[in-house]
């Protein structure tokens, strides 16, 4: 362990000296409180996972943290999944440049949330033991289930994983002054690290301290902000709009959301997407029961919509301060340094000078280390307990299907960096708008109608659920972004962004179609084995224990 | 599980009143939910320039009440479901459990 931080030490440092050179033309000096704030955090959480490491024994503690957190401290992980980079400084950015706009996404974000605990919660914590393909694998056939919701997992990890190494780069970059590539190498060796040796556990606290630190540092930047207008949100208001080129319109919605079938596509990806995303459903198997699975949406909802209001003030801030005169040194070339996501960033160093801003580039950094760790291991559980223990071979030790997810995190964790690097001019939020199109479309069906619909087969969850993720991304390669934008084509095929309300549709007949039309009789078994599956999800009799799979 | 687990279980009264009880908070709750922010999504889709109905003399919009509204609600559901779920659910779910605890 210890070899592995000395080499990750000089890993670091020869790139941040590599980073120098290029830094000379950006005008800027190395930020040295930052870059202690940063290496305090880097060996804080590096020791935590050499605590985590000795702990986790068997493969239940590797996926699971072996079942022991709380409903509080679950929640404040679940959250900060959640607070990913993309929300943090993508959104406070969007309000930056759109103002009232990036609030209509705060609010999507949060409405998925409630509906997760009426609906699934519990009863993804009462059927399930590592992957959410355990629910769906329940009843229905074992092969076919899983590797299609392995494939439905990966295909939103990896472009979930691609957003937050984009952001990781880029954050590092501009503080730094880091190259892009060292710095995605060097988040990409962290999350091996986090991941390979600590597992669940690790990652659960790396999460809870990152959501603690993160809710702490927004807090006191949205305290500063209101500070200066005598904690009246009108003065904010009004000092906002007055420097802001759009005037008093940024206090309203804008063109954001343009036409209805694209406000109600996105309404649907945000919110469904939220109940189908693999690093966040994993999490329920963290909890002892179903009764600390429904506290922990709870405590994720109450801290998640606290993030939010404090992210509106913090947004607002960011046009009221650095639209000023003493604002105009975060501008290079009339466009903001390192791009708009990095508004609340430069706001932090106005309000609290460089101490405050390695603070808050520490915490950003651990942000997306933490998401991107919980992300590659639902990714290593795909592959290890759906595929190889479930399909390739069932017969698989604990200690095999430990290996593997080891094997897997190293090649995953390679992956994310090489499309890190290849998809550096990615838009950001868009690739998260996609991962959480593909998660409403692909996993969301399968899992909802697995739980309620005595109908359901494999033929029809199989043949569906495909028809679903192929629609979904079919759709969204002959939307407008891919399609013109990207392929450089005059017209769309498909002319909405969001292909949500189209693809989650269709998955959803084409599921029931499927069932409906199968008259096998492993279909018949499996309908009847719903009314067991029914008392299990509903009462946990037969549910894995806290400590014991 | 066992077939006569399963009967047992299907056929105890405080089971039937655990599913209608939970499904119907939910789909009340779900529903709600639902309801509000589709409103407000359409709203936006059809029109906006309700949100952008200024406060009293100041320049900040009805926008910013509504949404921080639709923030805390969501939250208060939420509360709501839960304790009813720890509480009055969860006990019938321990009677359950004990009315069959034999054949478990």
């Amino acid at each position: 362990m210890l070899r592995v931080l000395a080499l990750i030490s000089i890993i670091a440092l020869s790139a941040f000296a590599a980073g120098d050179a290029s830094f000379e033309a950006s005008k800027r000096e190395l930020n040295i409180p930052a870059i202690i704030m940063f290496f305090i955090f880097i060996m804080g959480t590096l020791a935590l996972t050499y605590w985590a490491a000795k702990k986790t024994k068997s493969a239940s503690d590797f996926y699971t943290a072996g079942g022991g957190i709380t409903g509080f401290q679950n929640g404040l992980a679940i959250a900060g999944d959640y607070m990913s980079a993309a929300a943090f400084l993508g959104v406070s950015g969007l309000i930056y440049l759109k103002g009232y706009d990036g609030v209509i996404y705060a609010v999507s974000f949060l409405v998925g949330w409630p509906i997760i605990l009426f609906f699934m919660a519990e009863k993804l914590r009462n059927l399930g033991k590592f992957t959410f393909a355990d629910i769906a694998a329940y009843r229905l056939g074992q092969k076919e289930i899983r590797t299609l919701a392995a494939f439905g997992t990966l295909s939103v990890v990896v472009l979930y994983l691609i957003a937050q190494m984009v952001g990781a780069g880029k954050l590092i970059q501009v503080l730094f002054g880091m190259e892009y590539e060292f710095a995605v190498i060097l988040v990409g060796v962290m999350m091996i690290i986090y991941v390979t040796f600590g597992g669940m556990l690790a990652t659960t606290w790396v999460q809870i301290i990152k959501a603690c630190l993160l809710l702490s540092g927004v807090t006191f930047m949205a305290v500063m902000v209101l500070y200066h207008f005598d904690f009246n949100f009108e003065s904010l208001a009004v000092t906002a709009a007055e420097r802001h080129n759009d005037g008093e319109a940024i206090l309203a919605p804008g063109g954001f959301i343009s036409d209805p079938i694209s406000a109600i596509s996105l309404g649907m990806a945000l919110m469904l997407g939220t109940a189908g995303l693999p690093h966040v459903l994993m999490r329920f198997f963290t909890v002892g029961n179903a009764k600390e699975a429904r506290k922990s949406v709870v405590y994720a909802t109450g801290f998640v919509g606290y993030f939010w209001i404090i992210i509106t003030i913090v947004g607002f801030g960011a046009i009221a301060f650095l639209n000023s005169d003493a604002g105009a040194a975060y501008f290079v070339d009339g466009k903001l340094f390192g791009g708009n996501n990095m508004a609340s960033i430069h706001l932090s160093h106005m309000l609290g000078g460089n101490a405050f801003l390695g603070f808050i580039s520490a915490v950003a950094f651990a942000t997306i280390l933490a998401v991107v760790s919980g992300l590659t291991l639902s990714g290593a559980s795909a592959i290890s307990h759906d595929l190889y223990s479930n399909v390739i071979n069932p017969n698989a030790t604990d200690e095999q299907v430990v290996k593997i997810s080891r094997i897997t995190v190293v090649v995953v964790g390679f992956v994310g960096v090489i499309l890190g690097i290849a998809f550096e001019q990615q838009n950001i939020a868009y690739m998260v708008g996609l991962a959480f199109g593909i998660a409403a479309s692909a996993n969301f069906p399968i899992l909802f109608l697995s739980i309620y619909w005595r109908g359901l087969t494999t033929r029809g969850a199989f043949l569906g659920g495909l028809t679903g993720l192929v629609t979904a991304v079919t759709l969204v390669i002959i939307g407008p972004i891919v399609w013109v934008q990207i392929l450089g084509n005059a017209e769309a095929l498909f002319p909405y962004k969001h292909p949500a309300l189209f693809s989650v549709t269709i998955a959803f007949v084409a599921i029931w179609f499927f069932s409906k039309v199968d008259n096998s009789e492993r279909g018949k078994t499996e309908k009847e084995l719903f009314r067991a599956q029914n008392i299990r999800a509903n009462t946990g009799i037969g549910a894995s224990g806290a400590v014991d799979h | 599980m066992k077939d006569e687990l399963v009967e047992r279980i299907e056929n105890n009264p405080k089971y039937n009143e655990l599913l209608s009880k939970k499904n119907s908070l939910g789909i009340k709750l779900g529903f709600f939910v639902l309801v509000m922010f589709y409103a407000y999504i359409l709203t936006i889709a059809f029109n906006k320039e309700v949100l952008a109905t200024k406060i009293g003399d100041g320049v900040t919009t009805i926008a910013f009440p509504i949404a921080l509204a639709i923030l805390i609600i969501s939250f208060l559901t939420t509360v709501i479901y839960v304790r009813k779920a720890n509480g009055e659910y969860e006990d019938l779910v321990n009677d359950i459990k004990d009315d069959v605890k034999d054949i478990m």
